[in-house]
């Protein structure tokens, strides 16, 4: 059997590529994992390898041309295998397609005529996927399939209903989710190229010993994902120390009267509660950017990123300004351990817009963190140092002082605002009666 | 109410079956025991072990060296009368008797219309594992259960070899039961007197919400471990023991997937043409079609002969880690 | 029993000595009907009433009536491919054997088994056999149970030349020695398995020969000669009954017909087809009991013609019986449940 060459899902919301060009002729001979043909998706232009040694026929695709993931647009023959006529294969080619528009849709509108039984025939669907869809009116063609081969799975058909649930009340256009399944950051076909090609690394350092390590499907997930928001959005810093020592007295009494319930409050706990009524309080930071408009959350939806063997997840504490501490804090230590068992549910790790990243633990005075599209903001945190200060009176003691960075998507927050949205989160902590008041 | 209770009662897998055989000997006069080696012997797995002090040689019978004749006498006598339990010394000799039992046992109450029955039990050693390679090692479900006429069942446990065996010995119709070496020694809890498990019936051994995990034999505990490591990451398997390869208990199988979603088949008969490929076109044919979510997954024999090396052997069949890779990557949509 | 010595004033043939005229007649009946059935099977066939194929046992009449002389109901007998002769010698209705033979509802097998699972069940007939010498072991487990349950009936198992070489032979005659059952092994020595010659398949010169490697008795007899069978036979049901064990009784006849109804008969020369069709047993049986005054002319003539009317009866009855519903083809693979 001849081994089908497809254009591939090379990102998580793509239902098409536009193919660039084939650097094999037909019928020639191509070694598995050279470099087999280039397509253009909306954000890069990506080499496509070959998935088996061997000739290549029957090819379909040419330069410009829209094709659908998971349409066969060439075969590898292996030696001395029969060259007859094309294989039949399922998927057809998609209609072209303007950019941009290739996110799933809501159910809202994806009811128009139902084209989803016949028509979705040549889709890569599981069989509880088609029937999801069928029962909810979902048009498989606009959904981008999570599995294998972009093959749609429960999970993708939820995910398109949780969006729609989420935006309804916004009535707004839906933006580019930006979210990783597990079966996605497992299996990711491949990510950007960037900087120089393996071949002249490898050069470089011949001579030099060193061991390569294939990406697997998270580490090429963070890659892309990070890469784009780092160079797209124009981010800006705001830095402040904050003075725990009042914190800390009053986490040890709590801690004191709650201990024998098994709770154990840590700081990061109050830092979530702060920044949830810190939103609240400035509500134009608690939005999301949406390409051509933003959207403003009611709810404080604060993410908190979780590091995992292999990468990081970010859970989201949803209403976390309505919680309690010892809420929030159950359910902190609870998405935490499902993330580190990569258990946790899509609905689990999408949304929210902003996001914490602690890396005081870590003895990390201070850092600046990347935005997590399509958050507005997120709050890098430091470890809690003693060191002297000088107190309201101009005497010098010692205090516990927390560097805190808080990077801004300046198209959703201006400078201004962002000063006062983490003047707020400061004010809590050294506060802190004011969290549970 | 005053509800007495006794702490339960434990014996091995070859104990349950020879406490089976027993209350079968000392209730119904028409059974009788044959095979090689199964009187003073006590069968080469010590099934039989001391049936023949209590029972006599004419009930315990040792058999010559002559499996095609033996399985035909007990069909002869099965036909006329009486109730033969016929053990295989290891269920790979049944090749040297499959003419009796595919043209004869199995089809003769088809071929005269009706008219006659042939209530015999076969016993039949199986299974790999023990480093007897080739010959002493196969895993023939799937053969037996191709043959319409044959029931074939599979105990995994003490408990259900004793119900199933006297559920086989009270069938009108001839009934292969295998066992597993490897379970002979295992224990467990086994009621005491006569109770029958009946044949077609399906058990789930545990309950879970993410993954089906349908097994025979060995291979439940095998999944059952499995389970347990993947449930430390919040992944819930269901196990199925089948306990009877032909009846299939569909009903079981469709219920439990239209659950899950996901269906992983493991058996240690060779993969293809076997019996996860049975469970796999049972599933793609039912109303659970519509809730799969992944693609069937099976785990079976390799394509090869039981080898002798014990890495080999190991490798020729399902083993735990196998099973629990398996189920993990069919949960997280890796399939 | 005390037949067995004969006597200087009397040298009437065994069969003649040993069975009433009434039973010696109702044999000529049954060689008669045995003949003409077979006979109506291959024409029936041949005008398309019956499908697959059919072994027709037309010259072997003899060793199969005269096996069964001494069998009641409750004796056991395995068949052959070969079985037609045996089953009406054991005592089947005709026109269930025409209806199965048809395919037939109201057949023996219900129109599961045709020619070659004819059976039935009720006359201890457990059947004909599609696989050579796949009843050999079912008879010695037959004299199994009889011997367990202490009856005394004995199991007559039937094979032919070609099963000999058979292993389920040599380990049902071995069983069947070792435990002692009531079991007669009748050879149907007909000279051909298919188209190779026992001469050219057995490396012993008779197949009795056998049952000296398992400590049973072994005669070989014409089995075209009714009463040397019956002779034969009596001794070794009287041993079997007795409790001491198996025999093995070799009936020498010849089939007339080819294997089957696609023998080209490419094996045998036609004067020796010939010269075994003038020593027709039924000829010589009829012969013999006129000789000894069991039956005239007349008479004989009349067990034909009844005979033949059996045979029409028979065939009528099984072209107006209702064929199974196609429903049904999954009926009596196993027990049903509510029977």
């Amino acid at each position: 059997m001849p081994i089908e060459v497809i254009m591939p899902k090379v990102d998580m919301d793509m239902v098409s590529g536009t193919f660039a060009v084939w650097h094999i002729a037909e019928g020639a001979l191509v070694e598995k994992g050279a470099a087999l043909f280039d397509i253009e998706t909306d954000k890069s232009a990506m080499e496509v390898e070959s998935p088996a040694t061997g000739h290549l026929h029957h090819i379909s695709a040419s330069p410009g041309q829209v094709v659908a993931v998971g349409t066969a647009v060439g075969w590898i023959y292996a030696a001395g295998e029969v060259v007859g006529a094309a294989p039949s294969t399922n998927p057809h080619p998609a209609e072209a397609e303007t950019s941009g528009s290739a996110a799933p849709v809501p159910a809202s509108d994806a009811g128009l005529p139902s084209r989803s039984g016949s028509d979705a025939v040549g889709i890569r669907a599981t069989p509880l996927a088609r029937r999801l869809a069928r029962e909810a009116g979902i048009a498989l063609e606009k959904i981008a399939g999570s599995g294998p081969h972009g093959r749609i799975q429960r999970a993708d058909i939820e995910a398109v209903q949780n969006l729609a649930a989420a935006v309804k009340a916004d009535a707004a256009p839906t933006p580019a989710p930006v979210f990783v399944t597990p079966a996605q950051a497992d299996a990711a076909p491949a990510t950007a190229p960037t900087g120089p090609v393996l071949e002249s690394l490898r050069k470089i350092y011949a001579g030099r010993e060193f061991e390569e390590v294939a990406l697997d499907g998270m580490r090429k997930i963070i890659a892309a994902r990070l890469t784009e928001a780092k160079s797209t959005i124009p981010h800006f810093y705001l830095r402040r120390d904050i003075q725990l020592d009042a914190l800390m007295a009053f986490r040890a009494q709590l801690n004191n009267s709650v201990g024998a319930r098994g709770i154990k409050l840590s700081i990061n706990d109050f830092i979530i509660k702060a920044c949830a009524l810190a939103l609240q309080d400035n509500p134009d930071c608690n939005a999301v950017w949406a390409g051509d408009r933003v959207l403003k959350m009611k709810a404080s939806d604060v993410a908190v990123a979780v590091a995992i063997e292999g990468g990081l997840f970010t859970p989201v504490l949803r209403d976390a300004e309505f919680k309690s501490l010892s809420k929030l804090s159950a359910e902190m230590k609870d998405l935490a351990a499902r993330a580190r068992a990569r258990k946790l549910a899509l609905h689990e790790y999408q949304g929210g817009s902003f996001a914490i990243s602690n890396l005081g633990m870590m003895g990390i005075d201070n850092f600046d963190a990347i935005i997590s599209p399509p958050h507005a903001s997120i709050l890098a945190v430091g470890a809690g140092v003693r060191k002297p200060v000088c107190d309201a009176t101009g005497e010098i003691v010692v205090a516990t002082i927390m560097s805190v960075t808080l990077s801004v998507d300046h198209r959703v927050i201006d400078g201004a605002l962002g000063a006062q949205f983490l003047t707020s989160i400061k004010t809590y902590l050294e506060s802190p009666m004011n969290l549970v008041a | 109410m005053n509800v007495q209770t006794t702490p339960p009662r434990i014996l091995s897998y070859s104990e349950a079956l020879r406490e089976a055989m027993a209350i079968a000997l000392e209730t119904d006069p028409r059974v009788i025991l044959m095979g090689e080696d199964i009187g003073v012997y006590g069968g080469a797995f010590q099934v039989t072990g001391d049936l023949i002090d209590r029972f006599g040689p004419d009930r315990v019978m040792d058999t010559p060296i002559s499996e095609l004749g033996g399985a035909g006498v007990a069909v002869g006598a099965a036909l006329t009368g009486l109730r033969p339990i016929f053990e295989f010394q290891f269920s790979d000799f049944a090749t040297l008797a499959m003419e009796q039992i595919v043209n004869q046992a199995a089809k003769m109450r088809y071929m005269l219309g009706g008219e006659a029955s042939v209530p015999l039990v076969f016993r039949m050693p199986s299974g790999s594992g023990t480093g007897a390679a080739a010959q002493h090692s196969q895993s023939f479900e799937a053969w037996f259960g191709h043959v319409p006429g044959l029931k074939v069942v599979q105990p995994s446990t003490p408990h259900d070899a004793k119900g199933l065996l006297l559920a086989a010995l009270a069938d009108p119709d001839p009934v292969i039961v295998f066992e597993h070496k490897l379970l002979y020694k295992m224990k467990g809890e086994v009621p005491e007197g006569y109770y029958t498990v009946p044949i077609g019936k399906a058990a789930i051994r545990r309950a879970g919400t993410d993954v089906t995990i349908v097994a025979t034999a060995i291979m439940v505990h095998r999944a059952l471990e499995a389970a347990e490591k993947l449930a430390a990451e919040g992944i819930e398997a269901e196990v199925i023991d089948l306990r009877s390869v032909r009846p299939i208990d569909g009903a079981t199988i469709i219920a439990s997937v239209r659950k899950t979603g996901k269906l992983l088949c493991v058996f240690e008969g060779v993969r293809t043409l076997g019996v996860g490929a049975e469970i796999s076109a049972l599933i793609a044919e039912s109303e659970a079609f519509d809730y799969l979510d992944a693609p069937i997954m099976r785990l079976g024999g390799a394509e090869a002969p039981i080898p002798y090396n014990p890495d080999l052997e190991r490798a020729a069949v399902p083993q735990t880690d196998k099973i629990e890779i398996a189920a993990r990557r069919l949960v997280r949509g890796q399939v | 029993m005390t037949t067995l010595a004969k006597t200087e004033t009397d040298n009437r043939p065994f069969a003649i000595k040993q069975f009433t005229p009434e039973a010696l007649r109702a044999a000529l009946k049954k060689m008669y009907l045995i003949r003409r059935f077979e006979e109506g099977a291959e024409d029936s066939y041949t005008r398309g009433l019956i499908h697959g194929t059919m072994h027709l046992s037309i010259g072997q009449e003899a060793s199969a009536v005269a096996t069964c002389m001494e069998l009641s109901d409750d004796d056991k007998i395995t068949s052959t491919h070969r079985g037609h002769g045996h089953c009406i010698a054991k005592g089947a209705d005709v026109g269930r054997m025409f209806a199965e033979f048809f395919g037939k509802e109201t057949g023996y097998c219900h129109g599961r088994g045709g020619s070659m699972h004819i059976a039935d069940v009720t006359k201890g007939n457990l059947g004909a056999n599609g696989i050579v010498g796949g009843g050999l072991p079912i008879a010695v487990g037959s004299a199994l149970t009889s011997k367990r349950l202490g009856k005394s009936d004995v199991t007559i198992c039937f094979f032919g030349d070609g099963a000999n070489n058979e292993g389920a032979f040599h380990e049902a005659l071995n069983m069947a020695s070792i435990w002692k059952l009531p079991v007669i092994f009748v050879c149907e020595n007909n000279k051909y398995g298919m188209s190779t010659s026992t001469e050219r398949s057995t490396a012993v010169a008779n197949i009795a020969d056998r049952a000296v490697a398992y400590s049973m008795p072994g005669v070989t007899v014409d089995g075209n000669d009714f009463s040397a069978v019956a002779e034969a036979l009596h001794i070794a049901i009287a041993r079997a009954r007795a409790g001491e064990g198996p025999s093995l009784v070799e009936n020498l006849t010849y089939r007339w017909r080819g294997h089957s109804k696609s023998d080209r008969n490419r094996y045998r020369t036609k004067e020796e087809i010939e010269d075994w069709m003038s020593r027709d047993p039924i000829e010589r049986f009829r012969a013999e009991l006129i000789t000894h005054g069991i039956l005239d002319d007349a008479s004989a003539a009349a067990l034909l013609t009844a005979a033949e009317a059996d045979v029409a009866a028979g065939i009528e009855f099984a072209k107006a019986s209702p064929a199974p519903h196609v429903d049904d083809v999954t009926r009596y693979v196993h027990a049903e449940a509510a029977e």
